[in-house]
């Protein structure tokens, strides 16, 4: 593709790494539904969990083209590590980064992008998915502290992460424009991390509750000013949509090439299956989806590294990536005929994995409708 | 053309929807949580006589025409599509194999026990490397006096652990390939028959699957099913109203998924009025409910055509390929009306989503029922 050839090195390094420390722990991580606490202590060394923020604060400095390429090779090999990965980076170091004053930033950005810490963002409450701005979770301006109680669900990194990015609503009856951003500590009190989720896929990836019971966040943790909140998550989001678009590339990527591996050495009617239409033209079509995706992912992640528009683009990148992904590893399964069923197959996993692309930081719906009004507009 | 179900068949299917959403749906998850299905669960199937649904009564069945097993098993299907494909199995591959191939002796030998529930069946065809090239079999049988000796793997054979009586194929000529190969009725506790370990599977794990290897395992002569050399045909036979039922199944995932969706969709709220007023939501809605009636039509046709002894090669391929494609799209679409919620195991689309994966890989792939249809198209 069109990369430069730093980014294609780049890829290597990852992908040498992906398959060297990654690969093999992939499939224990999904049977026991384990949080890959090791895969993250190494991506910490290397600077991967600070990848989007310059080295002043902690972080590495790359480009949004490099971070994609990250999630992508990550996933390629673990869906869950891809997945921690990006929640961390895109939606907590990121908005803290963009929205935080310097004293939050040099306080809160140093230890996530180290990866000493693990963030989490959590928008989603139980009545408030699609329609993110129907936020119920409260804060309320008590002296030099804000009072905040509510629920947030299927938060990832919700267990382990320790520095937390928080929609609430400061203003009742503002509808969207009274939602406020906080930056909340694990460690304070009336934080509680509720049920963890049983998931189809991803189950290496930490998902969970988050309760907040008269927790007392300072003043001083309100990221941006009062009533930003709402156009703060949607900006967080268009960014982080690429890197959901990266990681289900990358899932389809993995598909796609045990597939290929597959059909080329499976004989049936002595002879591999390759030799049949059927298998050939469905790796050609899984491989061209595949490069499409890939295009439109790296096309919106250079307009972001440009400084050009790209709400469109990166929802256009995240909802294709996810949809064509998803035939690409039903596809995969099929090649693979009863051993693609078989959890012993990772091609079982991928196709597991990949569905939540389709469902996180914005379903395929709101991704529709993401591009309709832009196109509307 | 008929459009209405006889007073037998709404009474099947009545009940049978009865039991399954009462009885078995709500234990559904945990089947699949536990990958098991405790034997109780079996014994109540024996005693409402659904392990030997097709089977003439002087055998101990419930005599249901075809339709009537096919509505049956969308019904169960509906509930737990991991205890539909076990007892399918049991009734369509094995149950029926020995009633329609078997001699006198053999089928009141084994016949009532497996009405009863006594006795529970497996069905073995496939092979590591003979999967959608079924033809090309390796396991073989060889006649010593009156007995034949068995050596091969099988694998992906369903009801594998729990079975006590397995209709295996083998090859009994090996240089005539397909035309060489014959079917044994296999018991447990045969020497040299060994049950393997369970496979992890994506869904339907309530359901168990194992390889099973014989080392020369003796089987007595007596226990040849049909003719020697003619178990390939024997196989394609059954392979009919298999294809249909496992259709059947991906109808019950499909209207279950739809049932949930739609339930969901009404009551989930978002920007202030329930996600059903969208029309996004509704367009989707109505696809899966057109593509759900398209495939029932299909599937019931094949189901009418087999009962009335009528050649539907064709047309059962026809109804497996396209309830299965329809049902693994269906589930997708009820999973994302269901958001993130379709993703979580506590919800039963999740299930439903793992679940129809299966019904276009077993009783030959779509590929296989492409090449079923096509080569009927063009002969």
């Amino acid at each position: 593709m069109w990369l430069s050839e730093k980014h294609e090195k780049f890829r290597m390094k990852i992908r040498e790494f992906a398959e060297a420390e990654i690969e093999p722990v992939s499939a224990q991580i999904d049977e026991n539904a384990e949080f890959p606490h090791e895969n993250i202590k190494k991506l910490g060394e290397m600077g991967i969990m600070g990848m989007v923020v310059p080295q002043e604060y902690g972080g590495t400095g790359d480009d949004m083209i490099s971070y994609a390429i990250t999630v992508e090779e990550l996933s390629r090999v673990c869906g869950s590590t891809g997945i921690t990965v990006a929640a961390h980076n895109s939606l907590a170091v990121y908005p803290l980064f963009l929205f935080g004053n310097e004293k939050q930033k040099k306080k809160y950005v140093p230890p996530l992008a180290r990866g000493e810490k693990l963030g989490a963002f959590g928008l989603t409450e139980p009545g408030a998915g699609s329609d993110a701005g129907a936020t119920k979770t409260s804060a309320v301006l008590k002296g030099d502290h804000y009072l905040i109680n509510g629920s947030k669900c299927f938060i990832t990194n919700a267990s382990f992460g320790e520095t937390l990015v928080i929609t609430a609503r400061t203003d009742p009856g503002k509808g969207s424009k009274g939602i406020s951003n906080f930056i909340i500590e694990k460690s304070m009190p009336g934080v509680k991390v509720g049920k963890k989720e049983n998931k189809m896929g991803l189950r290496g990836s930490d998902t969970a509750e988050l309760h907040f019971e008269d927790v007392q966040v300072p003043k001083e943790n309100l990221l941006g000013k009062e009533g930003e909140g709402f156009k703060q998550f949607l900006i967080t989001l268009d960014g982080g949509r690429i890197s959901i678009g990266a990681m289900a590339l990358g899932i389809a990527q993995g598909a796609y090439e045990k597939s290929l591996k597959y059909a080329k050495e499976r004989i049936q009617f002595d002879q591999p299956i390759t030799n049949f239409q059927a298998i050939q033209w469905k790796l050609s079509d899984m491989a061209t989806q595949i490069e499409a995706a890939r295009h439109l992912i790296y096309s919106a992640a250079q307009l972001k590294d440009q400084g050009k528009p790209y709400i469109k683009e990166s929802a256009m990148a995240k909802l294709y990536a996810s949809e064509i992904g998803r035939w690409v590893t039903y596809q995969a399964i099929q090649i693979l005929g009863g051993y693609g069923y078989l959890r012993e197959y990772p091609v079982e996993r991928y196709f597991r994995d990949i569905k939540l692309c389709e469902i996180g930081e914005g379903t395929s719906e709101i991704q529709r409708l993401v591009i309709a009004r832009e196109i509307l507009k | 053309m008929e459009f209405e179900l006889n007073e037998d068949q709404r009474m099947f299917q009545e009940a049978a929807r009865e039991f399954a959403s009462e009885r078995l749906a709500p234990l559904a998850q945990e089947f699949d949580e536990k990958e098991e299905i405790p034997k109780e669960i079996y014994t109540e199937l024996s005693e409402l006589g659904y392990l030997g649904m097709m089977l003439p009564e002087e055998y101990g069945g419930s005599g249901m025409d075809f339709l009537c097993y096919i509505l049956v098993m969308e019904e169960f299907a509906k509930a737990c599509a991991a205890l539909e494909i076990s007892i399918s199995v049991h009734n369509s591959l094995v149950c029926d194999a020995i009633y329609r191939f078997g001699t006198e002796k053999q089928k009141k030998k084994y016949l009532p026990r497996l009405a009863k529930g006594e006795l529970f069946g497996a069905y073995s065809l496939t092979e590591p490397t003979a999967g959608t090239d079924a033809g090309s079999l390796k396991t073989t049988a060889v006649l010593k006096g009156d007995h034949y000796v068995v050596n091969g793997t099988k694998t992906f054979v369903t009801n594998a652990g729990i079975a006590d009586v397995v209709i295996l194929f083998v090859l009994t000529n090996p240089e005539a390939k397909s035309r060489g190969i014959s079917c044994l009725i296999i018991e447990k506790g045969f020497e040299g028959f060994n049950v393997g370990l369970k496979e992890k599977k994506m869904g339907i794990r309530g359901s168990d699957t194992r390889e099973l290897s014989f080392e020369n395992c003796q089987v007595p002569k007596d226990n040849l099913l049909g003719e020697e050399n003619k178990g390939f045909k024997l196989a394609l036979t059954l392979l009919e109203p298999s294809r249909t039922a496992v259709g059947a199944q991906a109808l019950g995932i499909a209207q279950a998924a739809l049932d949930e969706a739609v339930k969901y969709s009404k009551e989930r709220v978002q920007f202030g009025q329930p996600i059903c007023n969208f029309q996004g939501i509704q367009f989707k809605l109505a696809d899966m409910a057109t593509k759900i009636d398209a495939a029932r039509l299909l599937v019931y046709r094949a189901a009418y055509l087999h009962d009335k002894n009528v050649k539907c090669t064709r047309e059962a391929s026809m109804a497996k390929l396209y309830a299965s494609e329809v049902a693994n799209w269906v589930v997708n679409e009820a999973v994302q009306i269901h958001g993130g919620y379709g993703y979580m195991k506590e919800y039963a689309v999740e299930r439903y989503f793992r679940d129809a994966r299966v019904t276009e890989i077993y009783e030959g792939t779509s590929e296989v029922q492409r090449i079923v249809i096509s080569r009927d198209l063009l002969k």
